[in-house]
């Protein structure tokens, strides 16, 4: 990593990258125990712990690059709303099993174009990272793409329901491919992709898997925006972070 | 113990000179200790038997889930967290081992499914308690995973093949769990003041129930000998429960906790400790429907699988629409 990098905006980027894998992980993790099928329970606890095991190392870096003597778990655990980066996506209610997997896999698609490009990052560590990650998020995207599918192009009720999962959520999908300064901070050192050049290929994909499920995209989406940037959440982070941080603030400074 | 008072034939186990030769037969490749498998010959009631006891293990880690659940999204670390994640991931693949062990005597997982819900199928009488503090989730990987282990490790020599192969898989991963278990009570026992508060609260709070997962004392039961003549019951639920609380007894000093039994000790004659029975009535309250939360636990399953019901039909639609699509081609 050039040692004339903005430190500021990498520890944005790795905030922007763990704060989505935390909150979706937790999302998902809300589903312990009450899956449609066996099989599907098993695969959302794995899709979290995979999520959460992915927060570990961006947030561990975005520590050390804060240089505050923070941990991980401080970062996940002792910030308030106004401090996470995620997108507003992840941070939605689970709502029924087919909304869950729509927002998977609108997340899914973005993580395997975005982590495939930062396999290249001049950054040795992101690089890492997202090698890890993409080995995960290839299953991920694989099996969230095949359920949209199966759910879209089943009954009649499976098809309903998909579909205003997908009108429900999409307003929500173009805050992925927004670009600031940070962003602009990211390609200049070579860090990371500009998010507005992933949009085609995320577009190439998404349209293949919504035709398979028979599903119609919604033209001309509003875009809901703020939570990467830090300027507008959702009212649902917060309960979300009621109950995440409940113990740590409850009990601060105990070791677990 | 996650299989409680299952029922055999009730008649007591027949004499060589009553059994059908079919029957002896049968009686000799277990006493050989050569496994019977799906396709063998076997007395309808040992198959009636097996199916209740799998499948209601079976539900136990179904059910199981929940109990642990209920602080996966309050985990205070995240390294807590995807060990809890990790867990009960794979109590869910027990869960799946075991209905699939169930099939292979000709039930399927969907009747069992049904059988549970409508009451008619138990689960272990234990996850019908909360878990009130984090303290209980050491709780329950040292005691709860701790009795069942107790019982699993001798069900991996089992006479029924797929169920003691699907045992010796799940005692791999069981005893990571009871250490993971141990660990978080070692960090509350080691902790604050109020950590140390949750650990023995936990302890007081699961004790008892951990010691009522081996059952009744079936010392006299028809339907004990029955099974352990068939081998699919190893132990009697004294010596299990005997045994358990020889081994945890130490674990809880090791941890500066007390066991909330004021008449619990080492007896040198015996070789044991002596110890109060859990109060069986409770025990048989709990098995009814009326312990803590009998009704959020099967309230939670039977939501689940109504509420999927769209999710099994969508897909089941899919994929006959993409065979019949093959098949045009």
């Amino acid at each position: 990593m050039a040692d004339t990098i903005d430190r500021t905006a990498l520890q944005q980027f790795l905030l922007r990258m763990g704060d989505n894998t935390l909150i979706l992980g937790h999302r998902v993790s809300e589903w312990c125990g009450h899956a449609p099928v066996l099989e599907e329970d098993i695969a959302l606890a794995n899709t979290a712990l995979d999520l959460i095991g992915q927060t570990q190392l961006w947030l561990d870096y975005a520590a050390e690059v804060e240089g505050a003597g923070r941990s991980a778990d401080d970062l996940a655990f002792l910030r308030d709303v106004w401090d996470f980066r995620n997108v507003l996506l992840v941070e939605l209610p689970n709502g029924d099993f087919g909304q869950t997997l729509m927002r998977q896999f609108l997340y899914d698609a973005w993580a395997s174009i975005m982590l495939g490009r930062l396999q290249k990052s001049a950054d040795e560590r992101v690089r890492e990272i997202a090698e890890k990650a993409a080995k995960e998020n290839a299953y991920h995207v694989e099996r969230s793409a095949d359920t949209v599918v199966g759910l879209g192009d089943g009954t009649e009720e499976s098809h309903t329901r998909m579909q205003a999962a997908l009108d429900y959520l999409y307003p929500y999908v173009g805050e992925l491919f927004e670009s600031d300064a940070t962003d602009a901070a990211m390609v200049e050192a070579g860090v990371a992709p500009d998010p507005a050049g992933l949009r085609e290929d995320y577009d190439a994909l998404v349209g293949r898997v919504m035709a398979d499920a028979t599903l119609r995209l919604p033209e001309k989406a509003y875009v809901h925006r703020g939570g990467r940037s830090g300027t507008m959440h959702t009212e649902h982070l917060g309960h979300l972070l009621c109950t995440m941080q409940w113990l740590q603030r409850a009990y601060p400074g105990c070791r677990w | 113990m996650y299989a409680q008072m299952v029922k055999s034939t009730g008649k007591g186990v027949k004499t060589r000179e009553e059994m059908s030769e079919d029957e002896r037969a049968f009686q000799d490749k277990i006493d050989a200790d050569t496994k019977i498998e799906p396709r063998d010959w076997m007395p309808e009631e040992y198959r009636k038997t097996l199916v209740r006891q799998i499948g209601q293990h079976a539900h136990s880690e179904i059910v199981g889930q929940l109990p642990e659940g209920n602080w996966i999204t309050r985990a205070p670390t995240l390294e807590r967290k995807m060990i809890l994640l990790a867990k009960v991931q794979d109590e869910a693949g027990h869960g799946l081992y075991l209905y699939a062990a169930a099939e292979t005597l000709g039930v399927s997982r969907d009747e069992m499914t049904e059988d549970l819900l409508s009451g008619k199928m138990k689960y272990s009488s234990i996850f019908n308690y909360p878990t009130l503090t984090w303290a209980d989730m050491g709780a329950v990987g040292w005691l709860v995973d701790g009795a069942a282990i107790m019982n699993q490790v001798p069900l991996q020599r089992t006479s029924y093949g797929p169920y003691s192969r699907a045992m010796i898989r799940i005692c791999k991963e069981e005893s990571f769990h009871q250490r993971q278990g141990y660990d978080i009570m070692m960090k509350m026992a080691q902790g604050s003041p109020e950590q140390k508060r949750m650990a023995q609260d936990a302890l007081n709070r699961f004790w008892y129930p951990s010691l009522m997962m081996f059952g009744p004392s079936d010392a006299d039961s028809v339907h004990s000998a029955q099974s352990m003549a068939w081998k699919i019951k190893i132990n009697t639920n004294d010596e299990l429960r005997q045994k358990f609380v020889d081994q945890t007894v130490p674990q809880a000093e090791y941890l500066g906790l007390s066991i909330p039994d004021p008449d619990l000790k080492w007896n040198a004659e015996r070789g044991h400790y002596d110890f109060t029975e859990p109060d069986w009535q409770e025990f048989f309250d709990v098995i009814k429907g009326n312990g803590p939360c009998n009704t959020e636990r099967l309230g939670d399953r039977t939501r689940a699988w109504e509420e999927g019901r769209w999710v099994r039909e969508g897909l089941m639609a899919h994929a006959n629409k993409r065979a019949a699509r093959i098949a045009a081609e």
